[in-house]
Protein backbone atom coordinates (compact mmCIF):
# COMPACT_ATOMS: atom_id res chain seq x y z
CA UNK A 1 0.00 0.00 0.00
CA UNK A 2 0.76 3.65 0.03
CA UNK A 3 0.80 6.14 2.42
CA UNK A 4 0.91 9.66 2.89
CA UNK A 5 2.74 10.48 6.41
CA UNK A 6 2.52 14.36 7.56
CA UNK A 7 5.55 14.52 10.27
CA UNK A 8 6.88 16.28 12.75
CA UNK A 9 10.33 17.54 12.17
CA UNK A 10 12.43 19.85 14.45
CA UNK A 11 15.72 19.93 14.16
CA UNK A 12 16.69 20.54 18.35
CA UNK A 13 15.22 21.93 21.61
CA UNK A 14 15.43 25.29 20.62
CA UNK A 15 14.45 24.77 16.82
CA UNK A 16 10.34 25.68 16.28
CA UNK A 17 9.56 22.49 14.69
CA UNK A 18 7.40 21.77 11.29
CA UNK A 19 4.70 19.49 9.65
CA UNK A 20 6.46 17.88 6.37
CA UNK A 21 4.91 15.72 4.44
CA UNK A 22 6.48 12.37 2.71
CA UNK A 23 4.86 9.96 0.16
CA UNK A 24 6.12 6.16 1.32
CA UNK A 25 5.49 3.01 -1.23
CA UNK A 26 4.73 -0.10 -0.85
CA UNK A 27 4.51 -0.99 2.45
CA UNK A 28 3.67 -4.07 3.47
CA UNK A 29 0.44 -5.24 5.59
CA UNK A 30 2.86 -6.83 7.72
CA UNK A 31 5.52 -4.32 8.96
CA UNK A 32 4.88 -2.86 12.26
CA UNK A 33 4.81 1.09 12.52
CA UNK A 34 8.15 1.24 13.15
CA UNK A 35 9.40 -1.25 10.26
CA UNK A 36 7.74 1.31 7.78
CA UNK A 37 9.41 4.45 9.38
CA UNK A 38 12.78 2.37 8.84
CA UNK A 39 11.98 2.06 4.73
CA UNK A 40 10.82 5.92 4.95
CA UNK A 41 14.03 6.71 6.52
CA UNK A 42 16.49 4.62 4.48
CA UNK A 43 14.53 6.34 1.53
CA UNK A 44 15.81 9.73 3.38
CA UNK A 45 19.26 8.28 3.98
CA UNK A 46 19.84 6.90 0.43
CA UNK A 47 18.87 10.60 -1.02
CA UNK A 48 21.40 12.31 1.25
CA UNK A 49 18.56 13.70 3.79
CA UNK A 50 18.05 13.60 7.88
CA UNK A 51 16.15 10.31 8.72
CA UNK A 52 13.46 11.19 11.07
CA UNK A 53 14.34 10.48 14.84
CA UNK A 54 12.01 8.15 16.72
CA UNK A 55 12.93 6.05 20.08
CA UNK A 56 12.26 2.55 20.34
CA UNK A 57 14.49 -0.53 21.54
CA UNK A 58 12.65 -3.46 22.89
CA UNK A 59 10.28 -3.24 19.30
CA UNK A 60 8.30 -6.10 21.56
CA UNK A 61 5.83 -4.16 23.58
CA UNK A 62 7.95 -4.45 26.54
CA UNK A 63 10.20 -1.37 27.34
CA UNK A 64 8.45 1.50 26.67
CA UNK A 65 10.88 3.42 24.33
CA UNK A 66 8.54 4.26 21.32
CA UNK A 67 5.82 6.20 21.37
CA UNK A 68 4.41 9.01 18.97
CA UNK A 69 0.76 10.58 18.53
CA UNK A 70 -0.45 8.40 15.49
CA UNK A 71 -3.59 10.52 13.67
CA UNK A 72 -4.10 12.21 16.83
CA UNK A 73 -4.13 8.84 19.04
CA UNK A 74 -1.42 8.12 21.25
CA UNK A 75 0.15 4.83 19.80
CA UNK A 76 -2.38 4.67 17.40
CA UNK A 77 -6.07 3.72 17.32
CA UNK A 78 -5.44 0.19 18.28
CA UNK A 79 -6.09 -0.32 21.55
CA UNK A 80 -3.80 -1.64 23.96
CA UNK A 81 -0.56 -1.90 21.68
CA UNK A 82 2.51 -0.26 21.77
CA UNK A 83 3.72 1.67 18.59
CA UNK A 84 6.55 -0.86 17.69
CA UNK A 85 3.49 -3.56 17.96
CA UNK A 86 1.47 -1.69 15.55
CA UNK A 87 0.84 -3.59 12.44
CA UNK A 88 0.59 -1.51 9.37
CA UNK A 89 -2.74 -3.91 8.52
CA UNK A 90 -4.97 -1.66 10.06
CA UNK A 91 -4.20 1.25 7.78
CA UNK A 92 -5.44 1.34 3.92
CA UNK A 93 -4.07 2.28 0.59
CA UNK A 94 -3.76 5.81 0.05
CA UNK A 95 -4.67 6.98 3.76
CA UNK A 96 -2.37 10.07 5.21
CA UNK A 97 -1.39 9.95 8.86
CA UNK A 98 -0.30 11.93 10.74
CA UNK A 99 2.89 11.19 13.16
CA UNK A 100 3.46 13.52 16.06
CA UNK A 101 5.59 13.50 19.07
CA UNK A 102 4.11 13.73 22.71
CA UNK A 103 3.25 16.61 23.61
CA UNK A 104 3.35 17.55 27.21
CA UNK A 105 5.86 20.77 28.75
CA UNK A 106 7.50 18.13 31.46
CA UNK A 107 8.62 16.06 27.82
CA UNK A 108 10.69 18.61 25.71
CA UNK A 109 11.11 17.43 22.00
CA UNK A 110 14.62 16.47 22.02
CA UNK A 111 14.43 16.08 18.10
CA UNK A 112 12.19 15.32 15.59
CA UNK A 113 9.22 12.66 17.69
CA UNK A 114 12.17 11.50 20.64
CA UNK A 115 11.13 13.37 23.92
CA UNK A 116 13.00 13.79 27.34
CA UNK A 117 11.00 11.57 29.55
CA UNK A 118 13.27 12.60 32.98
CA UNK A 119 10.69 13.46 34.53
CA UNK A 120 8.99 9.90 35.03
CA UNK A 121 12.78 9.31 36.21
CA UNK A 122 12.69 12.08 38.79
CA UNK A 123 8.91 11.11 39.62
CA UNK A 124 10.41 7.34 40.54
CA UNK A 125 13.18 8.51 42.73
CA UNK A 126 11.19 10.63 44.60
CA UNK A 127 9.99 7.95 45.91
CA UNK A 128 9.10 5.08 43.44
CA UNK A 129 10.94 2.42 45.74
CA UNK A 130 11.07 0.15 48.69
CA UNK A 131 14.11 0.90 51.28
CA UNK A 132 15.25 -2.79 51.67
CA UNK A 133 18.26 -3.91 52.69
CA UNK A 134 20.33 -5.57 49.31
CA UNK A 135 21.56 -8.68 50.41
CA UNK A 136 20.75 -12.87 48.38
CA UNK A 137 16.98 -12.49 47.11
CA UNK A 138 14.24 -13.74 50.12
CA UNK A 139 12.01 -16.67 49.36
CA UNK A 140 9.55 -16.12 47.59
CA UNK A 141 6.71 -17.79 49.98
CA UNK A 142 8.33 -16.11 52.99
CA UNK A 143 6.36 -13.13 53.05
CA UNK A 144 2.25 -14.10 51.87
CA UNK A 145 0.36 -11.84 50.30
CA UNK A 146 -3.52 -11.98 49.46
CA UNK A 147 -4.33 -13.34 46.11
CA UNK A 148 -6.17 -10.51 44.70
CA UNK A 149 -3.74 -8.11 46.02
CA UNK A 150 -0.74 -9.59 44.06
CA UNK A 151 -3.00 -9.66 40.94
CA UNK A 152 -3.49 -6.22 41.00
CA UNK A 153 -0.29 -5.11 42.34
CA UNK A 154 1.18 -7.47 39.16
CA UNK A 155 -1.48 -5.47 36.93
CA UNK A 156 -0.04 -1.92 37.96
CA UNK A 157 3.58 -2.87 37.79
CA UNK A 158 2.99 -3.53 34.04
CA UNK A 159 3.62 -0.16 33.43
CA UNK A 160 6.05 0.40 30.99
CA UNK A 161 6.73 4.04 31.43
CA UNK A 162 5.65 5.27 27.89
CA UNK A 163 4.18 8.23 28.21
CA UNK A 164 1.38 7.65 26.31
CA UNK A 165 -0.96 8.20 29.44
CA UNK A 166 0.64 12.25 29.71
CA UNK A 167 0.08 12.50 25.80
CA UNK A 168 -3.19 11.77 25.66
CA UNK A 169 -4.37 13.39 28.38
CA UNK A 170 -6.38 17.16 27.66
CA UNK A 171 -4.53 18.27 30.89
CA UNK A 172 -1.41 16.76 30.79
CA UNK A 173 -1.41 14.64 33.60
CA UNK A 174 1.16 12.30 34.51
CA UNK A 175 -1.36 10.47 37.47
CA UNK A 176 -1.81 7.24 35.53
CA UNK A 177 2.01 6.32 35.93
CA UNK A 178 2.31 7.77 39.40
CA UNK A 179 -0.68 6.35 39.93
CA UNK A 180 0.78 3.04 38.76
CA UNK A 181 3.75 2.95 40.54
CA UNK A 182 1.82 4.24 43.85
CA UNK A 183 -0.62 0.82 43.57
CA UNK A 184 2.18 -1.55 42.44
CA UNK A 185 3.87 -1.00 45.49
CA UNK A 186 1.21 0.32 47.99
CA UNK A 187 -0.54 -3.61 47.72
CA UNK A 188 2.51 -5.14 48.45
CA UNK A 189 3.75 -6.11 52.55
CA UNK A 190 7.30 -4.80 51.27
CA UNK A 191 5.86 -1.52 50.04
CA UNK A 192 4.11 -0.89 53.41
CA UNK A 193 6.36 1.33 55.27
CA UNK A 194 6.94 4.62 53.22
CA UNK A 195 3.43 3.75 51.52
CA UNK A 196 2.39 7.33 52.64
CA UNK A 197 5.54 8.76 51.94
CA UNK A 198 6.00 7.60 48.81
CA UNK A 199 2.76 8.82 47.38
CA UNK A 200 3.43 12.51 49.36
CA UNK A 201 6.71 12.55 47.17
CA UNK A 202 5.49 11.39 44.21
CA UNK A 203 2.75 13.40 43.80
CA UNK A 204 4.12 16.35 44.70
CA UNK A 205 7.04 15.82 42.29
CA UNK A 206 4.64 15.03 39.46
CA UNK A 207 3.56 18.58 40.04
CA UNK A 208 7.10 20.18 40.50
CA UNK A 209 7.98 18.84 36.98
CA UNK A 210 4.77 20.84 35.67
CA UNK A 211 2.34 18.09 35.02
CA UNK A 212 -1.46 19.32 34.73
CA UNK A 213 -3.84 17.89 37.24
CA UNK A 214 -6.22 14.90 36.83
CA UNK A 215 -9.99 15.64 35.97
CA UNK A 216 -10.42 11.82 35.35
CA UNK A 217 -11.26 11.90 31.68
CA UNK A 218 -10.36 8.67 31.43
CA UNK A 219 -8.23 9.20 27.67
CA UNK A 220 -4.82 7.79 29.54
CA UNK A 221 -6.64 4.14 30.38
CA UNK A 222 -7.97 3.90 26.96
CA UNK A 223 -4.78 4.31 25.17
CA UNK A 224 -2.58 2.74 27.55
CA UNK A 225 -0.51 -0.14 26.26
CA UNK A 226 -1.16 -2.06 29.39
CA UNK A 227 -4.48 -0.66 30.27
CA UNK A 228 -3.43 0.54 33.64
CA UNK A 229 -7.15 1.04 35.24
CA UNK A 230 -8.15 4.25 36.84
CA UNK A 231 -8.85 2.65 40.06
CA UNK A 232 -5.06 3.18 40.71
CA UNK A 233 -5.49 6.67 40.33
CA UNK A 234 -8.19 6.82 43.08
CA UNK A 235 -5.80 4.67 45.23
CA UNK A 236 -3.24 7.08 44.53
CA UNK A 237 -5.31 9.76 45.85
CA UNK A 238 -6.29 7.89 48.96
CA UNK A 239 -2.78 7.53 49.90
CA UNK A 240 -1.95 10.99 49.53
CA UNK A 241 -4.91 12.27 51.25
CA UNK A 242 -3.92 9.67 54.15
CA UNK A 243 -0.31 11.36 53.85
CA UNK A 244 -1.65 14.37 55.30
CA UNK B 1 37.58 6.70 46.09
CA UNK B 2 34.00 7.48 46.77
CA UNK B 3 33.49 10.72 47.53
CA UNK B 4 29.48 10.80 48.25
CA UNK B 5 29.13 8.52 50.93
CA UNK B 6 25.49 9.00 51.59
CA UNK B 7 24.92 9.02 47.73
CA UNK B 8 26.00 5.89 47.56
CA UNK B 9 24.32 3.91 50.89
CA UNK B 10 20.98 5.93 49.52
CA UNK B 11 21.97 3.61 46.87
CA UNK B 12 22.57 0.12 48.77
CA UNK B 13 19.34 1.60 50.76
CA UNK B 14 17.61 1.16 47.81
CA UNK B 15 18.23 -1.85 46.68
CA UNK B 16 19.55 -3.07 43.86
CA UNK B 17 16.57 -2.85 41.42
CA UNK B 18 16.33 0.73 41.38
CA UNK B 19 18.71 3.17 39.76
CA UNK B 20 21.04 4.63 41.75
CA UNK B 21 20.88 8.61 41.86
CA UNK B 22 24.32 9.98 41.13
CA UNK B 23 25.03 13.15 43.13
CA UNK B 24 25.04 14.92 39.74
CA UNK B 25 21.25 14.39 38.88
CA UNK B 26 19.14 15.22 41.97
CA UNK B 27 15.71 15.74 41.04
CA UNK B 28 15.51 19.11 39.19
CA UNK B 29 12.21 21.01 38.70
CA UNK B 30 12.03 22.06 35.18
CA UNK B 31 11.49 25.86 34.77
CA UNK B 32 8.32 25.99 33.96
CA UNK B 33 7.74 25.14 37.46
CA UNK B 34 10.71 27.24 39.16
CA UNK B 35 8.46 29.31 41.06
CA UNK B 36 6.21 26.39 42.54
CA UNK B 37 5.68 26.45 46.32
CA UNK B 38 4.35 23.22 47.93
CA UNK B 39 1.15 22.87 50.10
CA UNK B 40 -1.44 21.14 49.88
CA UNK B 41 -3.80 23.50 48.19
CA UNK B 42 -1.44 24.61 45.95
CA UNK B 43 -0.77 21.08 44.80
CA UNK B 44 -3.27 19.82 41.88
CA UNK B 45 -4.84 16.86 44.24
CA UNK B 46 -5.69 19.19 46.84
CA UNK B 47 -7.18 21.74 44.47
CA UNK B 48 -9.40 18.65 43.36
CA UNK B 49 -9.89 17.77 46.99
CA UNK B 50 -11.55 21.37 47.10
CA UNK B 51 -13.33 21.14 43.95
CA UNK B 52 -14.79 17.30 45.19
CA UNK B 53 -15.73 18.57 48.98
CA UNK B 54 -17.50 22.16 47.88
CA UNK B 55 -19.07 20.05 44.67
CA UNK B 56 -20.55 17.59 47.72
CA UNK B 57 -21.87 20.40 49.48
CA UNK B 58 -23.43 22.16 46.36
CA UNK B 59 -24.95 18.53 45.55
CA UNK B 60 -26.47 17.98 49.24
CA UNK B 61 -27.99 21.77 48.88
CA UNK B 62 -29.39 20.61 44.91
CA UNK B 63 -31.15 17.48 46.59
CA UNK B 64 -32.34 19.81 49.28
CA UNK B 65 -33.69 22.34 47.10
CA UNK B 66 -35.60 19.73 44.26
CA UNK B 67 -37.18 18.34 47.13
CA UNK B 68 -38.82 21.74 48.28
CA UNK B 69 -39.62 22.59 44.93
CA UNK B 70 -41.88 19.72 44.17
CA UNK B 71 -44.08 21.62 47.08
CA UNK B 72 -45.48 23.71 44.20
CA UNK B 73 -47.66 20.20 42.99
CA UNK B 74 -49.76 20.59 46.25
CA UNK B 75 -50.98 24.44 45.81
CA UNK B 76 -50.49 27.99 46.21
CA UNK B 77 -50.47 27.79 49.84
CA UNK B 78 -48.50 24.82 50.89
CA UNK B 79 -45.68 26.41 48.64
CA UNK B 80 -45.94 29.80 50.22
CA UNK B 81 -46.47 28.31 53.75
CA UNK B 82 -43.07 26.43 52.90
CA UNK B 83 -41.56 29.39 51.74
CA UNK B 84 -41.98 31.09 54.79
CA UNK B 85 -41.25 28.14 57.07
CA UNK B 86 -37.36 28.61 55.12
CA UNK B 87 -37.15 32.04 56.39
CA UNK B 88 -38.31 31.02 60.10
CA UNK B 89 -36.48 27.16 60.71
CA UNK B 90 -34.96 27.75 64.48
CA UNK B 91 -36.98 30.41 65.13
CA UNK B 92 -37.61 31.49 68.08
CA UNK B 93 -34.15 29.99 69.00
CA UNK B 94 -32.29 32.37 66.73
CA UNK B 95 -33.25 35.07 64.46
CA UNK B 96 -35.24 35.30 61.68
CA UNK B 97 -33.63 33.84 58.45
CA UNK B 98 -30.69 32.90 60.22
CA UNK B 99 -30.35 29.35 58.89
CA UNK B 100 -31.10 30.41 55.47
CA UNK B 101 -28.53 32.51 55.22
CA UNK B 102 -25.76 30.81 56.51
CA UNK B 103 -26.69 27.87 53.82
CA UNK B 104 -26.41 31.22 51.48
CA UNK B 105 -22.66 31.95 53.12
CA UNK B 106 -21.55 28.50 52.96
CA UNK B 107 -23.03 27.98 49.23
CA UNK B 108 -21.22 31.23 48.32
CA UNK B 109 -18.25 30.26 49.64
CA UNK B 110 -18.32 26.86 47.93
CA UNK B 111 -19.46 28.63 44.22
CA UNK B 112 -16.11 30.80 44.90
CA UNK B 113 -14.02 28.10 45.78
CA UNK B 114 -15.23 25.36 43.72
CA UNK B 115 -14.53 27.91 40.40
CA UNK B 116 -11.52 29.05 42.10
CA UNK B 117 -10.12 25.20 41.77
CA UNK B 118 -11.40 24.85 38.35
CA UNK B 119 -9.84 28.09 36.95
CA UNK B 120 -6.13 26.80 38.57
CA UNK B 121 -6.74 23.40 37.26
CA UNK B 122 -7.90 24.75 33.45
CA UNK B 123 -4.51 26.87 33.77
CA UNK B 124 -2.40 24.26 34.75
CA UNK B 125 -3.61 22.07 32.12
CA UNK B 126 -2.76 25.03 29.38
CA UNK B 127 0.99 25.42 30.67
CA UNK B 128 1.76 21.71 30.75
CA UNK B 129 0.36 21.41 27.39
CA UNK B 130 2.13 24.65 25.56
CA UNK B 131 2.37 23.10 22.04
CA UNK B 132 -1.13 21.58 20.74
CA UNK B 133 -1.64 18.41 18.30
CA UNK B 134 -1.42 19.28 14.87
CA UNK B 135 -3.88 16.26 14.13
CA UNK B 136 -7.57 16.91 15.75
CA UNK B 137 -6.89 14.44 19.46
CA UNK B 138 -9.94 11.69 18.55
CA UNK B 139 -11.37 11.10 22.52
CA UNK B 140 -10.82 7.39 23.21
CA UNK B 141 -12.64 7.51 26.54
CA UNK B 142 -16.11 7.03 26.42
CA UNK B 143 -18.38 10.14 27.92
CA UNK B 144 -19.75 13.27 26.50
CA UNK B 145 -20.24 14.78 29.95
CA UNK B 146 -16.50 15.21 30.49
CA UNK B 147 -15.98 17.44 27.64
CA UNK B 148 -18.48 19.68 29.21
CA UNK B 149 -17.44 20.31 32.42
CA UNK B 150 -15.17 23.49 31.66
CA UNK B 151 -17.58 25.14 29.39
CA UNK B 152 -20.89 24.03 30.83
CA UNK B 153 -19.45 25.05 34.18
CA UNK B 154 -19.61 28.60 33.28
CA UNK B 155 -23.14 28.28 31.66
CA UNK B 156 -24.12 26.98 34.71
CA UNK B 157 -22.46 30.15 36.62
CA UNK B 158 -24.45 32.78 34.64
CA UNK B 159 -27.52 30.49 34.93
CA UNK B 160 -27.54 30.84 38.85
CA UNK B 161 -26.62 34.71 38.64
CA UNK B 162 -29.96 34.47 36.40
CA UNK B 163 -31.47 32.74 38.57
CA UNK B 164 -31.18 34.61 41.75
CA UNK B 165 -32.30 37.81 40.36
CA UNK B 166 -34.93 36.00 38.79
CA UNK B 167 -36.76 34.14 41.23
CA UNK B 168 -34.60 35.20 45.04
CA UNK B 169 -34.40 39.04 44.50
CA UNK B 170 -37.29 38.71 41.85
CA UNK B 171 -35.07 41.84 40.10
CA UNK B 172 -36.13 40.44 36.47
CA UNK B 173 -39.81 38.61 37.50
CA UNK B 174 -42.81 40.07 36.13
CA UNK B 175 -44.49 39.45 39.22
CA UNK B 176 -42.08 41.79 41.13
CA UNK B 177 -40.32 42.08 44.52
CA UNK B 178 -43.34 41.87 46.38
CA UNK B 179 -45.03 38.70 45.07
CA UNK B 180 -45.56 35.50 46.37
CA UNK B 181 -43.17 32.71 46.07
CA UNK B 182 -45.64 31.14 43.73
CA UNK B 183 -46.96 33.52 41.95
CA UNK B 184 -43.61 34.40 40.91
CA UNK B 185 -42.52 31.05 40.13
CA UNK B 186 -46.24 30.14 37.74
CA UNK B 187 -45.43 34.50 36.18
CA UNK B 188 -41.77 33.58 35.86
CA UNK B 189 -42.50 30.21 33.99
CA UNK B 190 -45.70 31.42 31.63
CA UNK B 191 -45.58 30.09 28.14
CA UNK B 192 -45.31 33.85 27.17
CA UNK B 193 -42.12 33.74 28.80
CA UNK B 194 -40.63 30.38 27.16
CA UNK B 195 -36.98 31.83 26.07
CA UNK B 196 -36.66 31.68 29.92
CA UNK B 197 -38.29 28.02 30.36
CA UNK B 198 -35.71 27.32 27.25
CA UNK B 199 -32.48 28.59 29.53
CA UNK B 200 -33.82 26.83 32.15
CA UNK B 201 -33.96 23.65 30.57
CA UNK B 202 -30.73 24.03 28.89
CA UNK B 203 -28.99 24.24 32.16
CA UNK B 204 -30.29 22.19 34.13
CA UNK B 205 -29.57 19.31 31.55
CA UNK B 206 -25.63 20.66 31.94
CA UNK B 207 -26.29 20.68 35.47
CA UNK B 208 -26.83 16.72 35.07
CA UNK B 209 -23.91 16.21 32.86
CA UNK B 210 -21.94 18.11 35.14
CA UNK B 211 -23.03 15.99 37.73
CA UNK B 212 -22.93 12.50 35.77
CA UNK B 213 -19.24 13.01 35.40
CA UNK B 214 -18.41 15.46 38.61
CA UNK B 215 -20.46 12.90 41.04
CA UNK B 216 -18.33 10.12 39.93
CA UNK B 217 -14.86 12.42 39.67
CA UNK B 218 -15.53 13.44 43.35
CA UNK B 219 -15.60 9.89 44.57
CA UNK B 220 -12.30 9.07 42.52
CA UNK B 221 -11.01 12.42 43.86
CA UNK B 222 -11.34 11.51 47.27
CA UNK B 223 -10.00 7.89 46.90
CA UNK B 224 -13.85 6.34 47.28
CA UNK B 225 -14.29 4.78 43.76
CA UNK B 226 -11.31 2.42 42.96
CA UNK B 227 -11.75 -1.24 42.45
CA UNK B 228 -15.21 -3.34 42.27
CA UNK B 229 -16.50 0.05 43.73
CA UNK B 230 -16.46 2.14 40.20
CA UNK B 231 -19.03 0.73 38.68
CA UNK B 232 -21.65 1.15 41.19
CA UNK B 233 -20.60 4.57 41.98
CA UNK B 234 -20.41 5.32 38.22
CA UNK B 235 -24.59 4.03 38.27
CA UNK B 236 -25.12 5.83 41.21
CA UNK B 237 -23.68 9.10 39.82
CA UNK B 238 -25.85 8.60 36.48
CA UNK B 239 -29.29 8.01 38.53
CA UNK B 240 -29.11 10.57 40.94
CA UNK B 241 -28.08 13.10 38.12
CA UNK B 242 -30.97 11.86 36.13
CA UNK B 243 -33.16 12.52 39.38
CA UNK B 244 -31.79 15.86 40.07
CA UNK B 245 -32.34 17.07 36.60
CA UNK B 246 -35.85 15.46 36.01
CA UNK B 247 -37.20 16.94 39.58
CA UNK B 248 -36.21 20.27 38.60
CA UNK B 249 -37.36 20.41 35.37
CA UNK B 250 -41.16 19.08 36.48
CA UNK B 251 -41.67 22.55 37.88
CA UNK B 252 -41.03 25.11 35.24
CA UNK B 253 -42.80 22.43 32.57
CA UNK B 254 -45.60 21.75 34.70
CA UNK B 255 -46.28 25.66 34.55
CA UNK B 256 -45.72 26.21 30.99
CA UNK B 257 -48.19 23.55 29.83
CA UNK B 258 -50.80 24.84 32.23
CA UNK B 259 -50.50 21.97 34.90
CA UNK B 260 -49.78 24.49 37.25
CA UNK B 261 -51.26 27.83 37.27
C1 LIG C 1 -24.89 23.73 40.72
C2 LIG C 1 -23.65 24.03 40.85
C3 LIG C 1 -22.50 23.03 40.76
C4 LIG C 1 -22.40 21.77 41.28
C5 LIG C 1 -23.43 21.05 42.12
C6 LIG C 1 -21.11 21.24 40.89
C7 LIG C 1 -20.64 19.99 41.23
C8 LIG C 1 -19.41 19.48 40.83
C9 LIG C 1 -18.82 18.25 41.28
C10 LIG C 1 -19.44 17.28 42.28
C11 LIG C 1 -17.63 18.12 40.65
C12 LIG C 1 -16.63 16.97 40.77
C13 LIG C 1 -15.45 17.29 41.59
C14 LIG C 1 -14.26 16.47 41.17
O1 LIG C 1 -13.96 16.42 39.97
O2 LIG C 1 -13.61 15.89 42.04
C15 LIG C 1 -17.46 19.24 39.78
C16 LIG C 1 -16.38 19.44 38.96
C17 LIG C 1 -16.17 20.56 38.19
N1 LIG C 1 -16.94 21.70 38.20
FE1 LIG C 1 -18.68 21.94 39.15
N2 LIG C 1 -20.47 22.17 40.12
C18 LIG C 1 -21.28 23.28 40.03
C19 LIG C 1 -21.02 24.48 39.40
C20 LIG C 1 -19.87 24.72 38.67
C21 LIG C 1 -19.53 26.01 38.08
C22 LIG C 1 -20.36 27.28 38.23
C23 LIG C 1 -18.34 25.82 37.42
C24 LIG C 1 -17.51 26.78 36.60
C25 LIG C 1 -17.33 28.02 36.79
C26 LIG C 1 -17.95 24.44 37.58
C27 LIG C 1 -16.82 23.86 37.03
C28 LIG C 1 -16.37 22.59 37.30
C29 LIG C 1 -15.23 21.99 36.69
C30 LIG C 1 -14.33 22.60 35.62
C31 LIG C 1 -15.09 20.71 37.26
C32 LIG C 1 -13.97 19.72 36.99
C33 LIG C 1 -14.35 18.81 35.95
C34 LIG C 1 -13.56 17.56 35.92
O3 LIG C 1 -13.19 17.03 37.00
O4 LIG C 1 -13.37 17.08 34.82
N3 LIG C 1 -18.89 23.80 38.35
N4 LIG C 1 -18.56 20.07 39.92
S1 LIG D 1 0.34 4.05 32.67
FE1 LIG D 1 0.23 3.06 30.62
S2 LIG D 1 0.36 4.78 29.19
FE2 LIG D 1 1.11 5.56 31.16
S3 LIG D 1 3.33 5.25 31.14
FE3 LIG D 1 2.45 3.40 32.10
S4 LIG D 1 2.16 1.97 30.38
FE4 LIG D 1 2.47 3.99 29.43
S1 LIG E 1 10.11 -0.36 21.36
FE1 LIG E 1 9.93 -1.25 23.36
S2 LIG E 1 7.82 -0.93 23.76
FE2 LIG E 1 7.98 -0.27 21.70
Amino acid sequence: MNLTLKVWRQDGPSDQGRMVTYEVKDVSPDMSFLEMLDVLNERLILEGGDPVAFDHDCREGICGMCGMVINGVAHGEQRATTTCQLHMRHFKDGDTVTIEPWRAAPFPVVKDLVVDRSAFDRIIQAGGFISVPAGSAPDAHAIPVKKDDADSAFDAATCIGCGACVAACPNGSASLFTAAKITHLGLLPQGQPERDKRAKAMVDQMDLEGFGGCTNTGECTAVCPKGIPLSTIAQMNRDYLKSK
Amino acid sequence: MIRNVDAVTATIERGAATAPVASHEQPRPPTAARNHKGGFFRSSNGKKVVMAVTGAVMVLYLIAHMAGNLKIFFGAADFNEYAAFLREIGHPLVPHRTVLTLVEVVLSVSVVLHMWSAVSLARRAAKARPVKYAARPKSQASGYAVKTMRYGGVIILLFIIWHLLDLTFAAVNPAGPNGEPYQRMVEGFAPGRWPVTLFYVVALLLVGLHLRHGLWSAFQTLGLAGGRRERPVKLAAAGLSALLVLGFLSVPLSITIGLVK
